[in-house]
């Protein structure tokens, strides 16, 4: 890392300390504000799940109603089993059709040309993101584009209909959302990969499939882990997708948390289940992480 | 063989990226009020009916301005985080740096609900563009840090020792050596988050009130059917613009790398 080397001047403490003095200085404002507009918030989050709310009166008692309520009123439970299933199925078309990509301009783009790929790849992900999504309901729509060249091209009689108003929708809507986010981490893994080693797994006799399965694919790992993370995590926050795509059987969570908030007016509840929604992710993300330790240590054997 | 179908794949997944923003141009310029095939002919009708509406530009200032406010504040705060990491260790710096990214990874209608908690609920302070402000400038900041790490990391310390060295006072010498070798970047982080923030929905969404963003404006557009032409003709200027402000964010980000003499690893994310 591009530290200074003042840094490693363990022997002189005196310049340690100002050093360190400097540099919490500089992170100070960046820091405060996190602290102030998202730890205290989410704190506050935290401690509204255990109010209460009858009609327009907040009890600040506090009660463990709304999780009762959360885990066992079906629509809820349904809604977020929904959700994280959606999350799941999202998470893992997005990094199964992004690794052959991120593989591809890593191994077989020419290096003065990767920046050009990574930038083409990322160009739609910054473009107005609502006006994105509705264009998906265009495109899978029952005239839609897809319908109507299928048809014209005289692929199907009947227009497809279990593309659109599901949860099909949302997952190939999200699946386009995230693409980068899934494509940047797994290249970055696949950069580092020292290309010299799958040569000598093959000149040791690997073929390319099982040097692929054997080299390439656990040192890639890290950067599959990561990208697993950065698309499941805020998947179960959209809730964009499921209201334009997604029809009654699409909504997820964030739908309910979302109308707790603005409509109903329930803050408890849907504070609640906003706390229920990211632990939830969480606790998914970290038995995640630890199953792919257990794999990598397997395959190191 | 191998090599071919993966240049194949690559192209068709290339067309899967793009279809969305091919087909906006063509409903915007199709004499149709319904947005479907066959197209019925050419039109400027919508691009010209853009210009009468003056909800849709108040709703542009609104974004502008806080778009242009919140890429100001996080390119400050990324330049205190990234320097911070880049120069000086200091007690707990790894968990400090984590915690400001953290918005990165967090659900934004998390986000979203626990600002507007803490704005209605404890400060009592009204919705405005400011409390969009608020939350868009918290999930920019780690995007400006991530791209304003790059700079600094790269940055060699003796360059700065030297000018002090020399007689330059720290902060004459940060002026003088380090700012301009990280200008490309700032600009970078500035472009960056301008298109983050003047694009962004579902915080603004909770955060707005009475003053909606363009993005607000657009959503609340997508129920009447009669409108969609006029939103697709908008959709295609927005696109336009994002493409504009992308391209020349990644010509500074490249000279910035050029100008450190780092390799390229590609990719704002």
């Amino acid at each position: 890392m591009g530290w200074h080397p003042r840094a490693m001047g363990a022997s002189r403490p005196a310049r340690l300390n100002t050093e360190a003095q400097h540099g919490l200085l500089l992170i100070a404002p960046p820091l405060i504000y996190a602290l102030l507009l998202l730890a205290a918030p989410l704190g506050i989050i935290l401690v509204i799940s255990f109010w209460s709310q009858s009609g327009l009166t907040i009890d600040r008692t506090p009660t463990l109603e709304n999780y009762r309520e959360a885990f066992t009123d079906p629509l809820y439970r349904q809604l977020l089993v929904r959700s994280i299933w959606v999350a799941g199925l999202v998470t893992f078309v997005t990094v199964v059709l992004a690794f052959p990509i991120a593989y591809f301009v890593s191994f077989h783009v020419a290096p003065s040309r990767k920046a050009l790929w990574l930038f083409l790849i990322t160009i739609p992900f910054w473009t107005s993101y609502l006006i994105r999504v509705f264009l998906w309901k265009v495109i899978l729509g029952f005239n839609g584009v897809l319908n109507s060249s299928l048809q014209a091209m005289g692929f199907i009689e009947e227009p497809l209909t279990f593309i659109l108003y599901n949860v099909n929708a949302v997952v190939i809507t999200l699946a386009h959302a995230y693409a980068p986010f899934a494509i940047l981490p797994i290249y970055v893994a696949l950069e580092r990969i020292d290309k010299s080693l799958i040569e000598a797994a093959m000149d040791l006799g690997e073929t390319a499939a099982s040097a692929f399965l054997r080299v390439t694919l656990p040192l890639a790992m890290p950067g599959v882990v990561a990208a697993t993370l950065i698309v499941f995590i805020p998947t179960i926050g959209d809730y964009v997708t499921p209201r334009l795509v997604g029809g009654p059987g699409g909504l997820l969570i964030a739908n309910m948390i979302q109308t707790q908030f603005l409509r109903l007016n329930n803050m408890p509840m849907g504070a609640t289940l906003a706390i229920v929604a990211m632990v939830s992710v969480a606790l998914i993300a970290l038995a995640f992480v630890w199953l792919n330790r257990r794999y990598l240590k397997s395959a190191k054997r | 063989m191998r090599r071919r179908w993966l240049g194949v794949y690559a192209v068709a997944y290339l067309l899967f990226l793009y279809a969305p923003i091919l087909l906006l141009p063509l409903f915007a310029f199709n004499a149709s009020t319904i947005i479907a095939f066959p197209l019925q002919g050419f039109t400027t009708e919508w691009f010209v009916d853009l210009t009468t509406v003056s909800a849709l530009h108040d709703a542009v200032k609104n974004s502008l301005l806080i778009a242009l406010v919140t890429a100001v504040l996080s390119t400050v705060l990324g330049i205190c985080a990234a320097r911070a990491g880049a120069r000086y260790s200091f007690p707990a710096k790894s968990p400090i740096m984590g915690f400001i990214m953290v918005p990165l990874v967090l659900p934004e209608i998390i986000v979203g609900v626990s600002l507007l908690v803490l704005l209605i609920q404890i400060l009592g302070v009204s919705l405005s563009s400011l409390t969009v402000i608020l939350g868009h400038v918290l999930i920019c900041t780690p995007f400006s840090v991530s791209i304003l790490n790059t700079s600094f990391q790269s940055l060699d310390p003796a360059l700065e020792e030297a000018a002090v060295d020399l007689g330059e006072t720290p902060w004459s010498s940060f002026r003088l050596i380090v700012l301009p070798l990280v200008t490309p970047g700032l600009i970078s982080s500035f472009l960056i988050a301008f298109t983050i923030s003047f694009d962004e929905f579902i915080i603004a969404f909770f955060l707005s009130g009475v003053e909606p963003t363009l993005p607000v404006y657009i959503w609340g557009q997508l129920r009447f059917p009669q409108q969609l032409p006029v939103i697709m003709a908008l959709g295609t200027i927005l696109v336009g613009f994002s493409i504009l402000l992308l391209t020349v964010a990644e010509i500074f980000r490249r000279r910035g790398l050029a100008r450190a003499g780092a390799l390229d690893q590609g990719g704002f994310l």
